[in-house]
C-alpha cells in the first residue's frame, strides 16, 4: 500500500528507471514479503503456462475429435441435463471467495479484526467449497471412464491434461485454504494488533501478511479464469 | 534524511485503504462478466464469435483481478513492469507451439490418415 515518504520521489514512468537504479530497494513502498510472493506468483504463472500451452498444442495436434466439454461437463438438475452447470457454480463460488478475500485485505489495513478474521474465514469455506465441487467432478468422470490415457467421448489426450491441469489448480487451491484457516485463527488471535512473533520468524506479524495471503488467492482465481475459458468453454 | 526513521514514523500510521464501493464494484462486474462467458456455452455461439468473445470476457476478468484486487493499479510501474514483460516471453511461446501444433497435425493426417 502506499506510503508517504514516496511522495518525493518521481511517478509514472519515470519512476521505473529512478528505482531500478536507486540504492537498496527496487521495488519501493513494497514489503519485501509481498514482492516475494508476486515473484513466485511470476514462476508460478510460467508453470500453468506450461500446462495450458501444452494442451494447446496437445488439442490443436490430434486428428481424433476433441470431447465435447459442454456435453462432458454437463449435470442433470431436475432430470435436465444443462452444459457446464457445475463448473460455472465453482466459479462463482471462487468469485466469491476472491471478492471476500479482497474485503479482508482492507478490513486487516483498517484494523478491523473481527471483520477481518470473519471475511478469511469466509474465503477458507468458498475454497473448501469449490475444491469438494472438484473431487465431485473427478469422481464423476472417473465413473463415466475418464481416464488419463482415453475416455469414451474422444481424443485421448483429454483426460491426462485435464487432471494434470485441474489437478494442479486444486492442489493449488487445497494449500490455499489450509493458508486460510491458519491465518484466520491468527487474525482472531490478535497476532497482527500485538505484533506477536511468528513460528518461522523472529519478525513481528503486520497486516501485510493479509495483503501477501490475499496476492495468492486472487491468483488462484486468476489462473481459474483461464482455465474456465480454455479448458471448459473453448 | 535517514531514510530508515521515516519509514519507521510511517509504520505508525494506518496504511491508507481504498473505498469498499470500488471492491464491490469489481466484485459485481466479475459476477457479471462470468455470467456472460457462460452464456457464450450456453447460446452454443461457434467459429470466430465463440473464441474472441471467451478471450474478451477472459482478459476482462484477468484485467479486473490484478488491477484492484491485487492492487496493481495502485502499485508503482516498476513492480508493474517487472511483472508484465514476462507475459510476453509466454506469447512468443505460444506463437510457436502453435506452428509446432500445425506440423504435427499434418504430419499426423499424412501417415495416420492418409496412411503414408
Amino acid at each position: 500500500m502506499s506510503d508517504s515518504s514516496l511522495d518525493n520521489l518521481p511517478k509514472g514512468w519515470k519512476s521505473v528507471p529512478n528505482d531500478l537504479g536507486s540504492d537498496q530497494t527496487a521495488f519501493k513502498g513494497v514489503q519485501w514479503g509481498k514482492a516475494m510472493m508476486w515473484i513466485f506468483l511470476l514462476s508460478d504463472t510460467f508453470i500453468f503456462s506450461c500446462f495450458l500451452i501444452s494442451y494447446m498444442k496437445g488439442r490443436a495436434s490430434t486428428v481424433v475429435d476433441w470431447p465435447n466439454t459442454s456435453h462432458v461437463f454437463s449435470l442433470d438438475f431436475m432430470g435436465v441435463p444443462v452444459p457446464l452447470l457445475l463448473i460455472a457454480i465453482m466459479t462463482f463460488v471462487l468469485i466469491t471467495s476472491s471478492g471476500t478475500m479482497a474485503l479482508a485485505v482492507k478490513y486487516g489495513y483498517e484494523k478491523n479484526r473481527k471483520m477481518c478474521g470473519h471475511l478469511i474465514l469466509a474465503t477458507a469455506i468458498g475454497g473448501l467449497i469449490f475444491v469438494g465441487m472438484q473431487a465431485f467432478e473427478w469422481s464423476k468422470l472417473i465413473h463415466e471412464g475418464v481416464r488419463p490415457w482415453s475416455n469414451p467421448f474422444g481424443a485421448g489426450q483429454f483426460g491426462s491434461y485435464f487432471f494434470m491441469i485441474t489437478g494442479f489448480h486444486g492442489t493449488h487451491v487445497s494449500i490455499g485454504v489450509i493458508f486460510l484457516f491458519i491465518f484466520a485463527r491468527k487474525v482472531y488471535r490478535g497476532d497482527f494488533d500485538k505484533g506477536r512473533r511468528g513460528f518461522f520468524t523472529t519478525m513481528k506479524s503486520d497486516y501485510v501478511s493479509i495483503e501477501i495471503l490475499g496476492l495468492y488467492w486472487h491468483f488462484v482465481d486468476l489462473v481459474w479464469v483461464f482455465i474456465f475459458a480454455f479448458f471448459y468453454l473453448w | 534524511m535517514n531514510e530508515n526513521t521515516e519509514l519507521d514514523k510511517n509504520k505508525e500510521k494506518p496504511a491508507q485503504t481504498h473505498k469498499i464501493g470500488i471492491y464491490l464494484w469489481i466484485w459485481g462486474l466479475l459476477f457479471v462478466l462470468s455470467f456472460f462467458s457462460y452464456m457464450v456455452d450456453w447460446y452454443q455461439f461457434q467459429g470466430i464469435l465463440r473464441w474472441s468473445l471467451i478471450l474478451f470476457f477472459m482478459f476482462l476478468k484477468a484485467g479486473l483481478i490484478m488491477a484492484f484486487f491485487m492492487h496493481l493499479f495502485w502499485e508503482r510501474y516498476t513492480l508493474v513492469n517487472v511483472l508484465l514483460w514476462p507475459m510476453t516471453a509466454i506469447a512468443c511461446f505460444v506463437g510457436l507451439m502453435v506452428a509446432e501444433a500445425k506440423y504435427t497435425f499434418f504430419s499426423r493426417l499424412i501417415y495416420f490418415v492418409l496412411g503414408g
